[in-house]
């Protein structure tokens, strides 16, 4: 750990220094061990690492690294070799021994740990050319490869920190603020407002105390663009808060992190500490005569905690109840005083807007929404990760080029955004440019960057259901027509999918969307009727097949299906015998079809699944 | 002075808004809330007792029973649901013979659900205590459950 910093200069000394001490001409081993690498068993990979490095030692010939998530968390664990930015994927303990012998002493690429792109023939071996990465501007996630989380010096070697000397020495708070609302940013955590005006709302508000805060409280299922990026790289969500906390004014911030994600929450915590005891938190920052302290509150996993009243009341030490927002939070928020929320991936865009300037910034994406977005693509599609992409990408591009399409040859049916408060988009919009504004038109919304694939086996009702099911659970229950409506709904949607639905209830749920528009108290229900507008005005069929002929098209909903044996493509192995938990499925004798008993069987799916003849059907 | 629980409220200053963050760290060293703890928290801090129960209950992830030795938490974010994570958490029901919030007799193991644990690239996700089950498939349920055991 370097010694304290006490002015600009000594920043710009030690980051040089440190870029020397990086360009040592090692070869450079970063292996991700981010959350979603993990269930593919980076931690005995990272440990094989470490022990084969130390066993040899060779110390002066590797610098190895731990990182966060490099995105492409299908191929975990992953990593990457420098020089030669080479690719390797699903690596296993046994792997590591000939990585070191081969590419890391003798410059030679392993084949069969490249990624095999199934567009070209041949493995690729650079990640810049990997299909899933080529078509990505990676300004925010890119770092994440190069730095280990919990080491300040990696985030300061490669110019971290130096947007936060930039804005205490160069800039005034007004000409920060001026820079952020020229850049275009808004804010990331959804809705898309605009991150200046509301920093300068906060700034303009009377209050001598106010408070930041970053919204890490990232609840919505099958989103985890910001647990990438707070475990990955959580120096830059702590620069962008200091530079918003001395534009605004304010000398207090909060960093509330879902209590779901215990890496982010390791991670942020050492960053902290960090760089409290480097000089760049707490009194007299650089030397600036600026002073500014941060406290981490966890989450208790209550989704609506992500809605700015309900964290700020959780931050209180308060039920997570949000409140009617006739005065603003950036007037009246925490403690009744002026505060401002923003979402971990706008405080992380700051000091690139600081750096590089508002009009670089501006440059990338579409008019009026610029810059980048983090999504977690994933659901049924081949290459699932965290994608980061210009603002105005079409949603074809993201599935396909960076995506890698369907999985298994499926059909594409729909790709849901905007977890739970968003909707499902139809095929027929996929050219859609993903934006705030064009999300929104289509029914559903950015939301904080969930984007799940669904093909031909997903069933719309069943989505629709599950969401509200969700939301149910969720809801505070201090409004009535949220508590109520939401459970009207869900039971309406369930009768639907057990084959109890009747032809009016298309109409009631309609009724009932609007009711909840216009009467919530809050976004999670005011926002809750769009997973079933959308899937009611896109796949109004299935709605119909559900309700009139009594059956679900994608064979999901029980009730409405049941599995049969296509005995021609029977066998007769037996797998299925053996796996059937309740011994529904009767052996006959080698080669001859098994026979299914209907009254036992419970639709578990599991012959289905382990079925490879694709003896199992479906009906 | 020196039990557990006061030695929480110090590392948090005796902060009545820290609240979730004790009740949190009150539960990691019991698996659970323990009443009596509450009521001694209720009296050191000096908040009304239905004050912490209103928290300890709006909150799920706090448990006011006594859980197992090891927690199993299955994923049902969206990313997981539309890879089947319910015949996941039907399938560990059947095995294990308890409903999603149960405790097995003999206190092994307590099944619960979550709602995204940020890996949705590689769901169905299970967790159990600190090891992550990607890619889960109703068959794997049984052998992951014998590892443990």
């Amino acid at each position: 750990m370097p010694r304290k910093i006490r002015s600009p200069e000594e920043l710009k000394k030690l980051q040089i220094e440190l870029g020397r001490k990086a360009n040592n001409g090692k070869v450079k081993i970063s292996v991700c061990n981010g959350t979603a690498c993990r269930p593919y068993g980076s931690n005995p990979v990272v440990q094989a690492f470490k022990s084969e490095i130390e066993k040899r030692g060779i110390f002066d010939k590797v610098d190895f690294r731990i990182t966060g998530c490099h995105g492409f968390c299908e191929r975990g664990p992953v990593a990457v070799i420098e020089p030669g930015n080479i690719f390797y994927q699903k690596i296993r303990t046994e792997d590591v021994p000939e990585i070191i012998d081969k590419t890391v002493l003798n410059n030679q690429v392993l084949d069969r740990l490249l990624f095999k792109d199934p567009e070209y023939k041949g493995a690729i071996e650079k990640l810049s050319e990997v299909g899933f990465y080529k078509h990505q501007n990676r300004i925010l996630l890119g770092n994440n490869i190069k730095i280990d989380p919990t080491n300040i010096e990696d985030y300061i070697a490669i110019g971290g920190y130096s947007a936060l000397a930039k804005a205490l020495f160069d800039l005034s708070p007004e000409q920060i603020i001026d820079m952020v609302k020229q850049s275009g940013l808004r804010g990331r955590g959804g809705a898309g407002f605009p991150t200046g005006a509301k920093w300068e709302s906060c700034k303009k508000a009377p209050g001598d105390i106010k408070y930041v805060i970053v919204n890490a409280d990232e609840g919505d299922p099958g989103a985890y663009a910001n647990e990438g990026l707070l475990t990955g790289n959580p120096h830059c969500v702590l620069e962008g808060l200091i530079i918003g906390a001395y534009a605004i004014g304010s000398h207090q911030g909060y960093i509330y992190v879902r209590n779901e994600y215990p890496l982010a929450l390791k991670h942020i915590t050492i960053a902290i500490d960090e760089a409290r005891k480097i000089g760049l938190l707490g009194d007299n920052i650089l030397g600036s005569g600026f002073n500014f302290n941060v406290r981490i509150n966890r989450g208790g996993g209550a989704f609506v905690c992500g809605e700015s009243t309900a964290l700020m009341a959780s931050l209180e030490g308060k039920p997570g109840e949000p409140r009617a927002k006739y005065i603003h939070t950036v007037e009246r928020g925490l403690w009744d005083r002026p505060s401002d929320l923003n979402n971990v991936e706008t405080w992380a865009n700051i000091p690139l807007i600081i750096n590089n300037g508002p009009e670089w910034f501006a440059s990338i994406g579409t008019k009026g929404n610029t810059g980048t977005k983090i999504f977690s693509l994933t659901g049924k599609v081949n290459n699932t990760g965290l994608v980061e992409v210009p603002l105005g990408m079409k949603l074809r591009d993201i599935i396909f080029n960076i995506g890698g399409g369907i999985r298994n040859n499926k059909k594409f049916k729909a790709v849901q955004t905007g977890g739970p408060s968003g909707g499902c988009i139809p095929e027929r919009l996929l050219d859609l440019p993903v934006n705030f504004d064009e999300l929104t038109k289509a029914g559903s919304m950015m939301g904080s960057g969930g984007m799940i694939v669904m093909d031909e086996d997903n069933c719309m009702v069943d989505v629709a259901r599950y969401f509200l099911t969700f939301l149910e659970e969720e809801s505070c229950g201090k409004c009535v027509p949220c508590r109520e409506g939401i459970r009207r709904m869900r039971q309406i949607l369930n009768d639907i999918c057990e084959g109890n639905g009747q032809e009016s209830d298309i109409d009631l749920l309609k009724e009932l969307s609007n009711h909840l528009k216009d009467s919530s108290l809050c976004a999670l229900g005011s926002s809750a009727p769009n997973p079933v507008l959308t899937t009611i005005e896109y796949f109004l069929d299935e709605y119909k097949a559900h309700i009139i002929d009594k059956k679900c098209p994608a064979g999901v909903c029980k009730q409405l299906i049941r599995f049969f044996i296509i005995d021609e493509k029977c066998p007769g192995c037996g797998l299925c015998v053996k796996t059937c938990p309740t011994g529904a499925i009767k052996f006959m004798g080698k080669k001859k079809p098994v026979v299914l008993d209907q009254s036992k069987c419970i639709k578990c799916r599991t012959c289905y699944d382990i079925c490879k003849m694709g003896a199992v059907g479906i009906e | 002075m020196n039990d557990k629980i006061s030695q929480i409220i110090k590392k948090y200053n005796k902060d009545k808004s820290q609240l979730v963050s004790i009740l949190q760290d009150l539960q990691a060293e019991y698996n659970y809330l323990p009443r009596k703890e509450l009521e001694k928290l209720s009296k050191k801090l000096d908040i009304p007792l239905s004050q912490i129960y209103s928290m300890a209950t709006f909150f799920k992830a706090f448990s006011l029973k006594e859980r197992g030795k090891h927690i199993i938490n299955v994923c049902l974010g969206t990313a997981c649901h539309v890879r089947g994570a319910d015949l996941i958490l039907e399938s560990l029901e059947r095995q294990l013979q308890i409903k999603r919030g149960e405790t097995t007799a003999d206190r092994k193991f307590t099944l619960e659900s979550v709602n995204c644990m940020g890996c949705c690239a590689t769901g169905p996700v299970v967790k159990i205590d600190d090891e992550y089950f990607g890619h889960m498939t109703n068959d794997k349920v049984e052998p992951m459950l014998k590892n443990i055991q």
